[in-house]
């Protein structure tokens, strides 16, 4: 337990002393969604009805982007080799490690959703759903995204292949979460939804930290 | 599980191989490390120190032979061994933006070690760095950054070292500190395995040239297959 703690409050130290990344990350997510109203028109009828669209895209570019940084430092400073060798289970050290990064991105796009919420016209009543939808899904993303940054390190151009790996695998959380919004929008009632969405988190939790480790061993060969 | 001489464990390394893409580094070659006995791993650039080193670490997977600790293999009990080792290789691991003080604490919680704050400043004070301690170590020199990586040796307790150039970039100073620290963890019955290219003075160190471990490239695979 003192490994997995340890390396949580390092993560979120790093993160905050050098905090221009997780700025970048989010000034990211908000430009991405103001760009929409300048490109699709100011009508509020079409905006309203993808906004939902917009902010979850968003939010699955802007979790892409920061998924560089989850292990290419640790691995290119020599960090990766004292990780892997403490006595924990290297599945602990990921999932500490996945946890502080959904804390400094997952939990700020979040926080920040009911205000993109309101610039690109959302129903106000959808906006409680859509912001329980990102802090349900979100997770996902980020344990999701882990298992790519892994089988990315040491490639050549990380980023782009990163973006190609963990896309078609974010469209789970990405259909339900939009689909809880469209359903409270259409008067059917998010819960099905919403519940779909917290499975695939539920899901990756135990299975993604297992996946990650092993793609881990392999860069360190 | 039986324990011969329970006071006195041994690590042993059999006939090992060790394959780096399609060449084979070394193969063939055995070593043992006793309480309070050192190693020195010298040798041309490329025969596989590092590799070696590494594998005593158990961060590569031998290509073929074993690893015992105390008479068992040690992939039977990866987590125990690797509680028992501090490998220090040849990359310093420290944060430019975390100080000194902090890295040593972060790395003793990885060895799920509480290492109090009088020994974190003992360690650091061991390699002269009591004065930086406070400072991010993105300030420091690479001298300096390679006695933060040593200070971990000291900062959480371990009978097995593995360095790899433990000496680079370190001056007579740092070298003199090294040196003391190493003998003391021998005397304490600990043991090391260093890979180096200067001359250190470790003494009685049996001493390793892994050139004469080199395998004639095109048999050596093949008779392995």
């Amino acid at each position: 337990m003192g490994a997995f703690l340890g390396l949580f409050r390092r993560d979120l130290r790093l993160a905050l002393r050098q905090g221009g990344e997780v700025g970048l990350v989010l000034g990211f997510f908000v430009l991405a969604v103001l760009l929409f109203p300048f490109g699709v028109g100011p009508e509020p009828e079409l905006l309203g009805r993808i906004a939902a669209g917009i902010i979850w895209v968003a939010a699955l570019l802007a979790a892409v982007l920061s998924l560089d940084r989850l292990f290419a430092a640790d691995h290119a400073d020599g960090g990766l080799d004292l990780i892997a060798l403490s006595p924990a289970p290297l599945e602990l050290a990921v999932l500490a490690k996945v946890a502080a990064h959904w804390v400094t991105t997952g939990l700020p796009l979040t926080l920040i959703s009911p205000v993109l919420a309101v610039f690109v016209d959302l129903d106000p009543t959808a906006i409680p759903v859509l912001v329980l939808g990102l802090l349900i899904g979100t997770p996902a993303l980020s344990l999701l995204g882990s298992i790519a940054a892994a089988l990315t390190l040491g490639a050549r151009r990380p980023g782009v292949l990163v973006a190609l790996l963990v896309l078609p695998l974010y469209l789970p959380p990405l259909i339900f979460g939009t689909g809880a919004v469209e359903a409270i929008l259409t008067a059917e009632g998010a819960r099905a939804h919403l519940l779909l969405l917290g499975a695939v988190s539920l899901a990756a939790l135990p299975l993604a930290p297992f996946a990650t480790a092993a793609a881990l061993r392999q860069a360190l060969e | 599980m039986h324990r011969t001489r329970p006071t006195d464990p041994e690590l042993v390394a059999e006939r090992l191989a060790c394959r780096r893409g399609e060449r084979l580094v070394f193969a063939g070659l055995d070593c043992r490390l006793e309480t309070g006995g050192a190693l020195l791993l010298t040798g041309s650039n490329g025969s596989g120190k590092s590799s070696l080193l590494r594998l005593l670490a158990t961060l590569l997977t031998p290509f073929s032979g074993r690893l015992l600790w105390d008479g068992l293999p040690v992939a039977q009990d990866a987590a125990h061994y690797r509680a028992l080792i501090h490998y220090v290789g040849h990359l310093d691991a420290s944060k430019p933006a975390l100080t000194p003080r902090e890295m040593l604490g972060f790395w003793a919680a990885l060895r799920e070690s509480a290492a109090p704050a009088m020994t974190i400043a003992a360690a650091l004070d061991a390699f002269g760095l009591a004065g930086v301690a406070d400072w991010p170590c993105r300030w420091l020199s690479a001298g300096q950054r390679r006695r933060l990586a040593l200070a971990r040796l000291v900062a959480t307790p371990a009978p097995i070292w593995l360095l790899d150039e433990p000496t680079a970039a370190l001056d007579s100073d740092g070298e003199a500190r090294l040196t003391t620290v190493i003998a003391e963890h021998r005397a304490a019955g600990g043991r090391v395995a260093i890979a180096t290219h200067q001359p250190l003075a470790v003494p009685d160190a049996a001493v390793i040239v892994l050139d004469e471990f080199a395998a004639p490239p095109e048999q050596a695979l093949a008779a392995l297959w």
